[in-house]
């Protein structure tokens, strides 16, 4: 019994390390494809000269431009689709999702106050207003949907992030329609999108990223304790409190640091983890690695989407990724039994 | 014995009357209050004109002076604004009846966001003007009302929450849709943006007002004629059938002419955000269990969004599309009633 257990969890260890593999050739083949493919048709020898560094050719100079959108798509969707697995987990609502919850636009209208009121317009000090947001906003929804009588649930939380989302944006507007002079970055915080990267800017919210990796690398383990039930995991010395804290924390930092330079982006973080959980089951440590890479792979698509569809323009990634989003979130609320919403 | 029932008869009588009574008192008050914000918006804004004045412009006078800034900014304005809240006020509080919950508003499952992505579609994609933008506005206010329905419907049923969850996904993607046809057209205006994503009356124009007036009188009368059976309707779908009501053809005529009433206005200022969510909850809060809540809705409606443009226009620093106000407006209260949505059941 022992040894048919031990070959079991073998199986499925070999199994999701081929996943991962398969996952990664993914992630890269989109990464190239997101390179390759733009306004601009470009030739081979034109891709691998800009990737070595060469900028002779237009070609080479319009690769070269597609570089830093690529990884800061990269980087920016695999931070929605981690924080939007940790924040599932945590409140144990599968609508659960940075753009859904409002967190996003939260950020964005901190991020705008600042800009306006303030006359903050250095990227690095509006990281720390987009994060400061994303939690206050965090925190906001999850005690609306806590309070009254009944414990929260998914469709409380949903409608405390809709109705927050509607108010926010109505400041945000209320904020940016008398200023002129910063009304042009406007479209941008109500639409997220990865256009305007720049190395420059991705180095700024690299270190914030990396923290938040870093902190849900530690919680993974713990969530999988937590989701015995809260009574369970202090019953197995898990400080649930702590826990808790840390994971809110970590998906905050991820997803406000992302809006800061790229928007408001909904929905990667509420698809990703669904199909992940398919994939992978529900053991957090493969979960949030998976919605890591599931989450880039969907941005980088979003993208080269964005800028097939309307050549010789461009649509913006939050567009895409709304469309392609939203039928899962309508699929995820028909499959849950009524009761539980 | 036949004393005991004539006091029955005798009660019952007097309690409809009082009922009655004081549905009419309060209806009254709504309408002068109407009137009175009305006049007001037309006499007072940058410069203050005194309402023999105004009055002698709404005859047809020509007065130096108040001609131009009553009868061309102002009267506008407040007329369209007045109709469009109407028919925001009727057609959402006839929704919320039907489907049994507060949060079933037009505005929050997406029929306005569908008319207006309609609207956009047509004026900026296909260059149509006119009627046609509301025809058009129309049909797919209703389609996106039975897609909705239809995605909500599982197991032999529809319930609210899911019908709720439903829409708010539809919505967000209808509003995507808004954006990327936006950000087609030949420049992108803010003031157009904020009107197909907020509303605004911006852009009225006094001729607006005669698709507003029919779609009242035709889609308004049907939501009236019907105003019977959706009381009934309001106990549970049992009890309506129980005294007679054919409760599938009730809630496809109401469908549509609330819809109807939606699109028309939508396709002229925008969905003017959460006047349909929230004028029917004030209008049962005055109503109570008097009467009717479709007419004093939609007055409450026309009340909402002429203060709403006027605390835009002219009590903030500087000037915001009335969209904005309610959406600021309505957001507080519909956290309110999140709040309160366990504490006792859905029921308006």
């Amino acid at each position: 019994m022992n040894k048919h257990h031990t070959i079991n969890s073998d199986a499925l260890f070999r199994r999701n390390i081929f996943a991962l593999v398969v996952a990664a050739a993914v992630l890269a083949a989109l990464c190239f494809l997101s390179i390759a493919i733009g306004t601009r048709d470009v030739s081979w020898q034109e891709i691998v000269g800009a990737l070595q560094g060469k900028m002779d050719t237009m070609g080479e100079a319009s690769v070269t431009m597609r570089i830093p959108r690529t990884v800061l798509a990269v980087l920016a969707g695999s931070a929605l689709g981690l924080s939007g697995a940790i924040m599932q987990s945590v409140t144990r609502n599968p609508l659960a999702d940075p753009g859904i919850l409002g967190v996003n636009i939260g950020a964005a209208f901190f991020v705008v106050i600042g800009l306006a009121w303030f006359g903050i317009d250095q990227l690095n000090s509006y990281i720390w207003l987009a994060i400061l947001g994303a939690g206050s906003t965090a925190l906001f929804v999850y005690l609306i949907s806590s309070l009254g009588r009944g414990k929260s649930t998914p469709l409380k939380y949903a409608l405390a992030g809709a109705a927050t989302s509607v108010a926010l944006s109505s400041f945000t507007m209320a904020v940016i329609l008398p200023r002129n002079d910063i009304a042009g970055g406007a479209q941008s915080w109500q639409i997220g999108g990865v256009g305007g990267a720049t190395f420059d800017s991705i180095q700024l919210i690299l270190p914030f990223l990396l923290v938040g990796y870093f902190m849900s690398a530690i919680v993974a383990r713990k969530l999988n304790v937590l989701a015995l039930g809260e009574d369970i995991a202090a019953g197995l010395g898990e400080k649930v409190v702590w826990t808790r804290s840390m994971a809110w924390l970590s998906a905050v930092v991820l997803c406000g640091a992302t809006t800061a330079i790229c928007g408001p982006i909904g929905f990667v973080g509420l698809v990703i983890p669904h199909l992940c959980r398919l994939l992978v089951g529900v053991d957090n440590r493969w979960l949030l690695v998976f919605s890591a890479l599931g989450g880039a792979s969907l941005l980088l698509i979003a993208d080269v989407l964005g800028r097939i569809i309307s050549r010789p323009s461009e649509l913006s990634v939050g567009v895409v990724t709304a469309f392609v989003g939203a039928p899962f979130f309508i699929w995820i609320v028909r499959r849950q039994r009524v009761k539980e919403l | 014995m036949t004393n005991r029932l004539d006091h029955t008869v005798h009660r019952v009588r007097t309690g409809r009357q009082r009922r009655s009574k004081q549905w009419t008192t309060i209806v009254t008050i709504l309408c002068v209050l109407a009137m009175a914000v009305f006049m007001i918006t037309l006499s007072i804004g940058q410069s203050v004109t005194p309402p023999s004045q105004v009055l002698r412009v709404l005859l047809g006078e020509t007065v130096p002076g108040a001609s131009f800034t009553v009868g061309h900014l102002r009267l506008p304005r407040a007329v369209i604004s007045m109709l469009v809240g109407m028919s925001f006020g009727m057609a959402g509080v006839a929704f919320q009846i039907m489907l049994r919950n507060p949060l079933a508003s037009p505005d929050i499952i997406g029929v306005s966001s569908g008319a207006s992505a309609a609207a956009v579609f047509a004026i900026i994609m296909l260059n149509m003007s006119g009627s046609s933008v509301a025809f058009f506005a129309i049909f797919t206010g209703l389609l996106v009302a039975l897609v909705v329905y239809a995605l909500a419907f599982r197991h032999g049923g529809v319930t609210g929450t899911r019908l709720i969850l439903v829409g708010i996904g539809v919505s967000a993607m209808i509003e995507s849709v808004i954006v990327y046809l936006l950000s087609q057209a030949q420049s992108w205006d803010r003031q157009e943006a904020m009107r197909w994503l907020t509303g605004s009356v911006n852009s009225a124009q006094l001729d607006q007002a005669y698709p507003l007036l029919v779609s009242l009188c035709i889609f308004g009368g049907l939501l009236l004629s019907r105003a019977r059976e959706l009381d009934a309707l309001r106990m549970g779908d049992d009890t309506a059938q129980a005294l007679g009501v054919r409760t599938g053809m009730t809630r496809i005529t109401v469908m549509v002419a609330a819809v109807g009433l939606i699109a028309v206005s939508v396709a002229i200022t925008g969905p003017i955000a959460f006047v349909a969510f929230l004028s029917g909850p004030i209008a049962m809060r005055l109503i109570k269990n008097n009467g009717s809540l479709i007419i004093p809705a939609g007055l409450v409606g026309a009340c909402l969004v002429m203060v709403g443009d006027y605390i835009g226009q002219f009590l903030l620093p500087s000037r915001y599309p009335v969209g904005v106000i309610t959406g600021a407006l309505g957001a507080p209260y519909l956290i309110y009633l999140i709040i309160r949505v366990n504490q006792k059941g859905s029921a308006l």
